[in-house]
């Protein structure tokens, strides 16, 4: 690899120390005619909307090799500026680009949101707190914290569960990687996906007719009344959380899987010399071993179940006291037109996220270079 | 003490009883975690009346009552009183229930204001009339025929899904490939470049990997409307580009730091730019991290709804396979065997991913969160 390298030395490198003025107004061509095919091509893909192959294909080359040409010619730029300014501006010539489009895209709008939240439905009058105070007194806004917090408690708690009692048991098994590849599999299936595949394991007919939900099934066996699951309160919520840990439990799986194959072994072992039995081990040892992973999983897990939307807007719409913050949101802001509204549920949605963000900031500052 | 007692008095038996306790477990967790896919799969190849008539699992082989023969009774025969039915006297709750004789026969009603009583006889059967025509009704929009309950016929259209799929690729393809290289150059600045600014601009990476897209999505959406690309695939392209790049640098910066500083060190004594050395060293070597990236983004924006049904909509020349699929919930919530065909269709090819390039997503999956 290295001596690849050391073949395809560029000669403009060698070339100078110092200042190249014919490199740099080539490249400043070069440049313009960069940005101007860039604008060339965000016009064409924005006049035509017809999706084709084409199109994607277009797109890739306006994508990709838009960023690669661009950077090419900005770093022609740079090479060809005098040292002691070339190695200060070359960190941004990489960085920005990358930088730049995650603050117009994440940090700029948060902030307007966080401005929107004060103001009325079409932002122009301030209102001061009025959006969070109705936040926290709506009605339907209050159904939605409390079902938030059943999936939050009740989906975290039992995906963590499983994929530990999940990742511990294929630990041992001889069928590790089909056992693990099952679970994991619903990881790749949509919300909306899963939204039809629970839908359908809930179908719900009249006492009587053929079941063909499994559920319903499993209790007209048993003899018992076939239940509407979806709308039956004020469990349906359980059972849309089910959904949900079906999903997500092959995720924890996956990491406390990879945690535990870190245990050293000889710290096993040592216990069980001491005469610990497994569950004594598995609770004092391997447990506060794989701590910092428990918290990692967790946190995530509690993350999606605090965003949690597709689901339950597919499955009930948010109906029959199923609504949750991420549906309210919708509802508000794109049902109701309610910017201000939707905004400050928005910002309220970030708030609660925002400790997880404090802690990976802290964890970040205990890294070394950092 | 007792327990370590037995334990090496026997330890063949133990260790046989901890393999059945775990595997048993383990199988029997994974059939739960199967089923529920196995009855869409198992249900997309069914016909549209055997779906709606009888469970997914009566493919399988079961014992049920078969019709062997038919009773009439007389006509207007008052029910309130048990009835003679062959050489037996049922009452109308037993002939309502199916009433099982001690021969195996099982009397109930076929018909109960016609006085006509099925006699059935417990077979082994498996209803195994498998059909693909449900997908080329999904795919094609082919027109299908079925039999109503009241015997006449109906024709209805299927769903054009072949249409969304394209549309879905087309969204796709882009959006995963756009952000890699954008994502590898700043995290190769941050790796191994010192500038000002460095500290706190990555610190707003990893601030914003847990960021709620929803706190976004309101002034973007406005702004695309002002510069008039709402509606386009550009502007979901361009949304999952900005959402996708937090955890790509993120990504990345894991991978491109943890390389060997002796590698880059002689690259740099040997002349080469930090431009060369990303584009002929850095790159190269981070196939794995990016091809991990790639598979993350990839599942991501395939299965999508939120952004999709918010910059999209669901316009049929533009929506795609999540909006569609979630679309036919609405409008076609008991023709079962559309949806499940449908829904197939749309986890096919993240399945196939999945599957194929596992490894890839489960290193990914480590390097994205271990180490939050």
């Amino acid at each position: 690899m290295i001596e690849q390298t050391r073949e395809h030395r560029p000669a403009r490198s060698a070339a100078a120390d110092g200042w190249a003025p014919g490199q740099f107004v080539v490249a400043l061509l070069g440049l313009a005619v960069v940005i101007a095919l860039l604008w060339l091509g965000f016009t064409y893909l924005k006049e035509s909307n017809t999706t084709s192959i084409l199109n994607a294909v277009v797109a890739i080359v306006w994508g990709v090799g838009g960023v690669a040409a661009l950077f090419t010619v900005t770093n022609m730029l740079i090479e060809a500026l005098p040292r002691h300014w070339r190695d200060r501006i070359r960190p941004f010539l990489f960085f920005m680009p990358g930088v730049s489009i995650l603050v117009l895209f994440l940090t700029i709008p948060t902030l307007i949101t966080l401005y929107q939240s004060f103001y009325d439905n079409d932002t122009t009058n301030f209102v001061g707190l009025d959006n969070y105070i109705a936040t926290f007194t709506d009605r339907s806004m209050l159904e939605s914290f409390g079902n938030n917090l059943i999936w939050l408690f009740f989906g975290t708690a039992t995906c963590v569960i499983f994929g530990l009692l999940i990742a511990v048991l294929a630990d041992r098994s001889k069928f590790e990687t089909v056992a693990k590849a099952i679970i994991f599999m619903p990881m790749a299936i949509s919300l909306v996906g899963s939204g039809v595949i629970w839908r359908f394991m809930y179908a719900y007919a009249p006492a009587g007719e053929p079941q063909i939900g499994i559920l319903n099934a499993i209790l007209a066996t048993f003899g018992m009344p076939p239940q509407s699951w979806l709308t039956l309160q004020p469990w349906n919520n359980l059972f849309l959380v089910v959904v949900m840990i079906w999903g997500s439990t092959g995720f924890a799986m996956v990491l406390f899987s990879a945690a535990l194959k870190g245990v050293p072994s000889d710290l096993i072992e040592a216990s069980q010399v001491d005469g610990a039995s497994e569950v004594q081990t598995f609770f004092s040892i391997i447990i506060p071993y794989i701590q910092g992973t428990i918290v990692t999983v967790t946190t995530t897990i509690a993350i999606g179940t605090l965003k949690i939307f597709d689901q339950v807007f597919v499955m009930t719409g948010g109906q029959y006291g199923t609504s949750v913050v991420g549906t309210e949101f919708y509802r508000q802001f794109f049902t109701n037109r309610n910017v201000g509204y939707g905004a400050a549920i928005a910002i309220v949605l970030f708030i609660a996220i925002s400790p997880v963000l404090i802690y990976n900031l802290r964890q970040l500052q205990k890294q070394e270079g950092f | 003490m007792a327990l370590a007692k037995s334990n090496s008095a026997t330890p063949h038996n133990s260790r046989l009883l901890r393999d059945i306790l775990v595997n048993g477990t383990l199988a029997l967790l994974c059939v739960i975690w199967l089923v529920p896919l196995l009855g869409l799969f198992i249900s997309s190849f069914r016909e549209r009346a055997d779906i709606a008539q009888s469970g997914w699992w009566t493919v399988f082989p079961h014992q049920a009552y078969i019709s062997v023969d038919k009773i009439q009774l007389t006509r207007g025969i008052p029910l309130d009183q048990p009835v003679q039915v062959g050489e037996l006297t049922l009452s109308d709750t037993q002939l309502r229930a199916g009433f099982v004789a001690p021969d195996g026969l099982r009397y109930i009603w076929a018909n109960r204001r016609a006085r006509l009583v099925d006699v059935q006889q417990q077979q082994w059967m498996a209803n195994t009339n498998l059909t693909t025509e449900n997908y080329s009704n999904v795919l094609l929009g082919q027109t299908y025929t079925y039999t109503q309950s009241d015997g006449s016929t109906k024709s209805e259209k299927g769903e054009d899904m072949s249409r969304a799929f394209i549309n879905s690729l087309t969204v796709t393809i882009p959006a995963t490939v756009i952000p890699i290289l954008l994502a590898a150059f700043a995290a190769y600045a941050f790796a191994w470049m010192r500038f000002p600014g460095r500290r706190p601009l990555f610190a707003m990476v990893v601030g914003l990997l847990v960021i709620p897209g929803q706190v976004a999505l309101i002034p973007i959406l406005r702004a695309f409307s002002v510069i008039d690309i709402n509606g386009t695939l550009l502007a979901l392209w361009l949304v999952h580009t900005g959402f996708g790049l937090s955890l790509s640098i993120y990504l990345l910066y894991n991978y491109i730091s943890s390389l060997p500083r002796e590698i880059l060190e002689s690259a740099f004594i040997d002349g080469a730019t930090p431009f060369t050395i990303f584009m002929r060293l850095i790159l190269p070597l981070s196939v794995p991290a990016l091809a991990s990236f790639a598979i993350f983004q990839f599942m991501w924006v395939w299965n999508d709804y939120l952004n999709a049904l918010i910059f999209l909509g669901s316009t049929p020349e533009t929506q795609v396979v999540t909006i569609k699929l979630a679309q036919m919930i609405g409008s076609r919530g008991q023709d079962w065997h559309l949806l499940t065909a449908g829904g197939f269709v749309t986890m096919l090819l993240p399945l196939v991913v999945f599957f194929s390039l596992q490894r890839f997503f489960v290193r990914g999956l480590l390097a994205g969160s271990v180490k939050g």
